[in-house]
């Protein structure tokens, strides 16, 4: 870890009993769902972290507790430093509070995280989905959806799967 | 020489309306331009002077449907992609054909995933599927020309009835 990130993890352990890790020599802070607003703030407008320069989220299927990780990178041009924060939510339906309004970068990411992995952002200003069709089923990304959705045709089962094929009408 | 010695003065050439009408729509297609990936580079090197697609009397492609009558699907199509590729179809006038060109366009090639439609012909009827990861230049001439081949035997009774 950077010597000046030290004093910034050590206030988000006393303040929020955030959890430390370290991945080869970067920072992460794990911390609770209803915090990570509070949390975003006191770093951005506490520490300079101006920039949201990454939102993702991680399936660890089958685990339920917690099912996904939602990981913010925020980087602080100020300092030079760089910093993660990742918020464990459990079950299959998990809600989290947006980040849009301290960063509006957020938005479409959110969206996204809700396209591929199905987690809801409570407050959203525009709750859509941005890559798949809107009537589209299930989230890509998550580790339960199935994988490819068409049989390999060989010449034994060809005439078979072929007349279960969806073939457009003129 | 040819075919002025052998009609003499009469110039009047005998032969079926549907020969005469089949034969100049093999020999003026307008393709529609639909590159989606890296077959379309393979298309474009097709229309160039070194393989020269005008040979075969499409040496331009159209960028607007109400324009063409061959739709050169070049390239994976993306489930988002499909309800406008289906909407240019529709605009398409008849007679129309569709030559799902590449691996991708015919059966989904190597993206058999949520997001990818396996085969245009989910989308579109399809006339001729050319196979190759993307095929050569050669091969979306030779599919050009099946096609010919193909619109050569049409009958006017079956594309009456196709249109109904």
């Amino acid at each position: 870890m950077d010597k000046s990130l030290e004093p910034i993890v050590k206030q988000l352990q006393e303040k929020f009993g955030a959890t430390y890790e370290e991945f080869r020599g970067e920072a992460h802070c794990l911390v609770k769902p209803e915090q990570i607003i509070d949390v975003l703030a006191a770093l951005r407008d506490g520490h300079q972290f101006e920039l949201l320069s990454a939102q993702t989220a991680v399936d660890y299927y089958p685990q339920t507790s917690p099912r996904f990780h939602v990981i913010y990178q925020l980087t602080s041009l100020a300092h030079n430093l760089s910093v993660q924060v990742r918020v464990p939510v459990n079950g299959d339906q998990p809600k989290i509070p947006t980040a849009t309004r301290l960063y509006q970068s957020a938005n479409w990411r959110e969206r996204e995280i809700f396209d591929m992995f199905g987690i809801e952002f409570e407050g959203h200003p525009d709750p859509r989905r941005i890559l798949m069709p809107d009537g589209s089923e299930g989230h890509p990304l998550r580790k339960d959806f199935p994988l490819g959705y068409e049989e390999p045709q060989f010449s034994f089962n060809f005439d078979e799967i072929d007349l279960r094929k969806p073939y457009a009408k003129e | 020489m040819g075919v002025e010695q052998k009609l003499g003065n009469m110039g009047v050439v005998t032969t079926t309306l549907e020969n005469v009408v089949n034969w100049s729509r093999t020999g003026a297609m307008w393709p529609m331009l639909f590159g989606l990936a890296c077959c379309a580079i393979e298309m474009m090197a097709a229309q160039a002077a070194h393989y020269d697609m005008s040979r075969f009397g499409m040496e331009l492609m159209r960028a607007s449907p109400r324009q063409s009558d061959l739709m050169i699907v070049a390239g994976r199509v993306s489930k988002k992609m499909g309800p406008v590729l289906r909407r240019l179809y529709d605009q398409m006038p008849e007679p129309k054909w569709v030559l799902a060109m590449g691996d991708c366009a015919s059966c989904g090639g190597v993206f058999n995933n949520y997001a990818i439609y396996q085969g245009v012909d989910e989308v579109v009827p399809v006339d001729i599927y050319v196979a190759g990861c993307p095929p050569r230049p050669e091969a979306l001439i030779h599919g050009v020309l099946t096609l010919h081949e193909k619109v050569k035997g049409d009958k006017f009774k079956d594309l009456a009835a196709d249109i109904k």
